[in-house]
């Protein structure tokens, strides 16, 4: 369709060595992301998941004769929004046609898809890649089209079982420019993609049920040089898959080119047990799909009041988030990056942070409670701690109440027995001693009962850490540690 | 514009209709036929005119998100040759 344009600089960290030399990968990704809506593209009937079989399937769904489809004005309004979402071009006018196949989950004979004129046009996705930087892939587009039926194998030995409930349901196809070069960036790019559309509520991009599947387009070539043939890796439901099928397809393609053969384009399929790519016989013929406009649809019109409305409502995105955080609160690239990964994670971070020391609150969010609930299985949803509290604690840290030794089990205590930090802390004398006079009286005590430490610490200052250990065991870790050192260091002439 | 024997059988096959050896002259004759009559649209200058996509000036009706359908499994398979709890039964396909 359009010209393939490179728009990277070859990085030999990403090449893949071979025996005759090293190997770059290119790949571009086809995302299919399930619109979030309550009905279906073109019928009336729910888009619910988990529903009995057929149960949420119309007349059009099923391609009665003589039904015809009615676009669902939702649908129209989640598409132009992820279009913003992607600083993407929107066409006011496009177009549908019909996507010619046959098979038993597609009752129609053809998708409802759109070709030549889709309704959103070029955008950029921005990936943070560590130490590489961040890397700006291409979209290429983005259209509206209809999702398929389910088939069922395993219920009867020689026949499938055909539930059309997800029949009709809107899918939107985001297309990327072949810009990706890695099988971490491509993880990347997923990830940011459904980080995106969960911001904007278009697509709850949960991966296990369907709710977005990626179709991966994998060739290798010589670093720099011209495209090679690519093949098509269909329907990968997951991230972690997306990485294993890339790596071993690109294996596969080197190989072959290396022994002298050529690739042939082909569509295949992720073996997630075997680990491997299959090529999918039947869809080799299936690529004639005598696109054609459907005639049941006029085209889709709409104006720039349409669009001015829907981008006033827009949410702050997440690359708009974390430049934020990194300016309101000076967070490192890293942590802001972490935080706005979700919407609910970067919500319970603002509440923490409000008021409060932000650098701190970031530590506290990621270090302690998000290591805590991914060992516990939760979402920061479900927290046993929340906001307010770790608030708290944050706050209790930052008046030098309590050390940070000491803000952990006041964590602790928050997290299983509820409560509120300043007056657990209160109630239980965990305030820390930053009384000098206090402090001091207890580094006499020690420094009188261990006059051979002492002298052994004027020859070797490291020994002194040993009396830090002793003051702070005395004081059951309440004492303020820098007010230890400095009186230590005083007290023993050091 | 016109259709040799293999594209004839091509069409056949994307169409799942069975083509016999014995027919493709015949059909691939009629397919020209049909395709010359079309052709002869092509004498018409076109430059300029916007590709026509409706007979009357409207603009393409569209519905609330709104569940207003469904819930009828049984008509929906009621005339499917085979099935079984309201799923559809077709000779077995797997990738």
């Amino acid at each position: 369709m359009t010209q393939l344009v490179d728009t990277r600089t070859p990085d030999p960290k990403k090449f893949i060595k071979g025996a005759t030399g090293d190997w770059e990968m290119v790949l571009g990704l086809e995302v299919h992301a399930q619109v979030t809506s309550e009905s279906k593209l073109f019928s009336g009937s729910s888009t619910e998941f988990g529903q009995p079989p057929n149960n949420n399937v119309s007349f059009v769904d099923a391609a009665m004769p003589g039904m015809l489809p009615v676009i669902n004005e939702e649908c129209v309004r989640q598409a132009v929004r992820t279009g913003l979402g992607l600083k993407a071009q929107i066409n006011k006018r496009s177009l549908f046609d019909r996507k010619n196949y046959f098979y038993p989950d597609l009752p129609q004979g053809y998708q409802i898809s759109q070709f030549k004129d889709p309704i959103v046009g070029e955008g950029k996705i921005y990936l943070d890649m560590g130490e590489d930087g961040e890397v700006e892939i291409g979209v290429e587009r983005l259209h509206l089209e209809q999702d398929a039926g389910k088939s069922i194998h395993d219920q009867h030995p020689n026949m499938s079982f055909v539930d059309l409930n997800r029949s009709g349901v809107a899918l939107m196809e985001i297309v990327s420019k072949p810009d990706l070069r890695s099988a971490d960036e491509a993880k990347a790019y997923i990830n940011k993609l459904r980080t995106i559309l969960r911001y904007l509520g278009t697509c709850d991009g949960n991966m296990e049920q369907g709710s977005m599947r990626a179709d991966i387009n994998v060739s290798v070539r010589r670093p720099g040089g011209e495209f090679g043939t690519r093949c098509e890796i269909k329907n990968v439901n997951s991230v972690r898959f997306a990485g294993q099928a890339i790596e071993y397809e690109a294996r596969r393609q080197i190989d072959i080119l290396e022994d002298g053969g050529t690739i042939d384009q082909q569509t295949r399929l992720f073996d997630p047990k075997l680990g491997e790519t299959r090529s999918m016989r039947s869809k080799e013929e299936a690529h004639d799909y005598r696109y054609f406009p459907d005639p049941d649809l006029l085209p889709l019109e709409f104006d720039d009041a349409f669009i001015e409305a829907l981008a006033k409502d827009l949410p702050e995105l997440p690359d708009e988030k974390r430049a934020r955080f990194i300016t309101e609160f000076g967070l490192s690239s890293y942590d802001a990056s972490v935080l706005v990964a979700d919407r609910e994670s970067s919500a319970y971070y603002e509440a923490v942070a409000d008021g409060r020391d932000g650098k701190l609150a970031a530590n506290w969010v990621i270090n302690e409670l998000f290591g805590r609930l991914n060992k516990e299985g939760l979402n920061v949803t479900d927290s046993p701690i929340s906001a307010e509290q770790l608030g708290g604690i944050v706050e209790l840290i930052s008046k030098g109440d309590i050390s940070g030794k000491i803000a952990k089990d006041v964590f602790e205590i928050v997290w299983t027995e509820g409560g509120i930090p300043a007056e657990i802390v209160e109630s239980r004398g965990m305030k820390q001693v930053t009384d000098t006079g206090a402090i001091e009286k207890v580094v006499d005590e020690i420094i009188a009962a261990n006059p051979d430490q002492v002298e052994k610490a004027k020859q070797n200052p490291k020994l002194m850490g040993w009396f830090v250990g002793q003051v702070m065991k005395a004081s059951q870790g309440k004492a303020n540690p820098q007010a230890v050192n400095e009186i230590l260091k005083a007290k023993l002439g050091l | 514009m016109s259709v040799d024997a293999d594209t004839v059988k091509r069409i056949g096959r994307l169409a799942r209709i069975k083509v016999q050896d014995s027919d493709v002259e015949k059909l691939n004759g009629e397919l020209n036929t049909i395709l010359e009559f079309v052709e002869q649209l092509s004498e018409v200058d076109v430059t300029g005119v916007e590709p026509m996509t409706s007979v009357a000036p409207m603009a393409l009706r569209r519905r609330e998100d709104k569940v207003t359908d469904g819930g009828y499994p049984e008509k929906i398979v009621a005339n499917s040759p085979l099935s079984e709890d309201n799923f559809f039964m077709v000779p077995k396909v797997v990738e």
